[in-house]
């Protein structure tokens, strides 16, 4: 009993909160929604038939588990710690966002639901959803802020490829943030049939531990591989964090272990400076309510949002998990910023040493790596999450290195 | 009693329905919105709805959406918009106002001062979109102790087993959403709304006020006639963002405040 009150993996409370963060702030129209959904959710977690169908579909659609990697010549080249890499980029559709889709679609199905919303940054959620409405036979509507669909153009012939309809959101900025008020506005408009999937560990309750639920099969495997490559825990666990998926999934099954350190990496644009070209939530904003959740916000004085700046569309996002917002109040994690010089410069490594092109998102989380494994002894093990392929950021990567791709 | 509770007993007495109408603050800037609102009572208006302008506003259509972004950009905030409601009191101390926005401006400033502030500018209601009664202890329930009214929104979505958490902490008057989706989207239709108003004035004791998607003076004869009266807002959002000079709104605003009148 004491060991269960001293757990960091019992939350959310029944009101959806962890600590102050999360919550349910959203229209009363939505309201009756979240609910039912609660409801489902909670009776589908605990039936083995939702997961035995989840399990038969990571192995046999989505290819899992993926490997865990030693990154041999990278750890060579930084001359400390040992580097793994959770091999997430693998996936079908080149990122961790499908783990996530495939519980929410199967879920979708079991209410009956025919008409599957969601909304996208870099494309990644986008074209998982894409993905898996198409192998079941599910109309699906995508929702993209007008800059990503500049910038993500490979992504959006993807998900027409796949059947979606893509619409590019003008509101705003016309980014990720956009995308999620214009997804919500759908969702008010269409409550009957309608299903909003969202790609990340935020929005009102359940999502954000709901979310978390499905993508924690990659910690639980890195558990396991950890265990066979190493026969101990990693020292520390590294991911990328724009809402913050990917990372919540690595974490969630470390967090009683103490003795390993959590890292997650904030998109730090160009520098985390008051201009707020940045989109370090945690690390340069503060507590706020947005699309349905408590959490740390990029705002300013009188409480209105401000537009991230990231090169990396996938972390450009002016909020942050609440549960993040949670683990970096009481200290669990600790949340670092990462500039897309930075960023940059890991994806170039990564690329040279091990024959990987990551996703500018997890060059966030590597370029953290490169400066804290070369200080750490050689039996420090390291593992950060590959949650991205970079094959969608080419162009952006090429325009940054001034290479004529036209 | 607040303003509000004065404004329905008086209407009652005269078997009035109430015409309410929606304008955001500092759209285009200040001093015309001021303009526009100090003549809204003249042109038959009941209670004022004044929208505080956010970034996100994620249940508004794209004519609020943009009226906000216009206020916005012309440096609008939530001290403004206390003022504006300040420099109104000055020359009108009957007339309801009801401030309607979204939560972050007030969570940002902090509840308690919003609250003392909000009741020195003579705010007398609060609609705040994103919190539903799950979330009453944020603002709801310390709006009542402050005497400010916390007017709740009932929708098609809330069934019979929810009226009742809806209505729980509401005061004023319950503001039914006559369609689901946005605001400026569809029509509201009497013959779909009337059954529904008749179902949560059976559940309150309050006025049920029905507002989404009334946009001409037939629609709110219509709206106003199957209920206790109706908001219209986008309609006359549209009108400002035309450019029109306020006395040409103002005059869309009397043919409206005729049509729900006349119910």
């Amino acid at each position: 009993m004491n060991e269960l009150v001293n757990s960091f993996m019992t939350g959310p409370d029944e009101k959806g909160r962890f600590g102050d963060f999360g919550g349910r702030f959203v229209s009363e129209t939505l309201m009756p929604l979240i609910l039912e959904l609660q409801e489902r959710y909670d009776h589908a977690k605990t039936d083995q038939s939702f997961w035995d169908e989840m399990n038969f579909l990571w192995k046999h659609y989505v290819g899992r588990p993926s490997p865990l990697y030693f990154a041999e010549r990278l750890t060579e080249r930084l001359g400390g710690a040992k580097v793994y890499m959770k091999r997430d980029e693998l996936n079908h559709t080149g990122a961790h966002k499908i783990n996530n889709v495939l519980g929410q679609i199967i879920l979708a199905r079991r209410m009956g639901k025919t008409r599957i919303i969601a909304e996208t940054g870099a494309g990644q959620h986008g074209v998982a959803t894409a993905t898996v409405c198409a192998k079941f036979g599910l109309k699906c509507v995508v929702y993209m802020g007008a800059h990503d669909v500049e910038r993500q153009q490979p992504n959006v012939f993807r998900m027409r490829l796949l059947g979606a309809e893509v619409i590019p959101v003008t509101s705003g900025r016309g980014t990720l943030k956009d995308a999620m008020n214009d997804a919500l506005r759908d969702w008010v408009t269409n409550v009957r049939d309608t299903f909003y999937c969202i790609g990340t560990v935020a929005g009102p309750h359940p999502y954000p531990a709901m979310v978390r639920d499905f993508q924690s099969i990659i910690g639980k495997e890195v558990r396991e591989q950890m265990h066979e490559a190493e026969g101990r825990l990693p020292d520390t666990i590294i991911a990328a964090i724009g809402g913050g998926s990917n990372a919540m999934g690595l974490f969630h099954p470390f967090l009683d272990d103490k003795e390993v350190s959590i890292i997650g990496v904030e998109a730090g644009g160009k520098g985390v400076n008051d201009k707020m070209e940045h989109c370090a939530s945690l690390t340069g904003g503060r507590p706020g309510v947005l699309h349905g959740n408590r959490t740390y916000l990029l705002q300013d004085e009188d409480g209105q949002i401000l537009e991230g700046f990231s090169i990396s569309a996938g972390l450009d996002y002016p909020g942050i998990g609440p549960e993040h917002a949670w683990l970096h109040e009481i200290g669990r994690a600790q949340y670092v910023a990462i500039t897309d010089v930075e960023a940059l410069a890991a994806f170039q490594l990564c690329c040279e040493t091990e024959g990987i092109i990551p996703a500018l998102e997890p060059s966030h989380a590597l370029a953290h790596v490169m400066k804290i494994a070369p200080e750490l002894p050689k039996d420090h093990i390291i593992c950060m999450n590959m949650c991205g392929r970079g094959d969608k950021d080419i162009y952006t990567v090429a325009k940054a290195f001034g290479f004529d791709m036209s | 009693m607040t303003r509000i509770d004065a404004t329905f007993a008086k209407l009652k007495a005269e078997g009035r329905r109430a015409f309410v109408s929606y304008i955001m603050a500092g759209d285009p800037d200040v001093e015309t919105s001021l303009e526009l609102m100090k003549g809204l009572p003249a042109a038959g208006v009941d209670i004022i709805e004044l929208g505080l302008p956010f970034t996100d506003p994620m249940a508004d259509g794209p004519t609020i959406q943009e009226a906000g972004q216009r206020a916005l950009a012309g440096g609008m905030t939530l001290q403004k918009t206390l003022d504006m409601v300040a420099e109104f009191r000055k020359g009108d101390d009957t007339t309801p106002v009801v401030l309607m926005g979204y939560y972050n401006p007030i969570y940002s400033r902090g509840v308690d001062r919003f609250l003392a502030d909000a009741r020195t500018a003579g705010i007398d209601g609060l609609i705040i979109v994103d919190l539903p009664p799950e979330e009453d202890d944020e603002l709801c329930i310390p709006a009542g102790r402050a005497g400010l009214n916390f007017i709740r929104l009932a929708t098609p979505t809330t069934d019979d087993k929810r009226l009742p958490t809806v209505l729980q902490n509401t005061s004023g008057f319950v503001y039914y959403v006559s369609i689901t989706g946005i605001t400026g989207a569809a029509v509201a239709q009497a013959v779909d709304v009337a059954p529904e108003v008749a179902r949560i004035q059976k559940a309150a004791s309050l006025p049920v006020i029905v507002g989404f998607g009334i946009r001409t003076p037939e629609t709110a004869r219509e709206i106003a006639g199957v209920a206790d009266g109706c908001v219209v807002g986008s309609a006359i959002v549209a009108e400002m963002a035309k450019g029109r000079p306020v006395d040409e709104v103002l005059a869309f605003v009397a043919s409206l405040a005729e049509g729900a009148h006349s119910a």
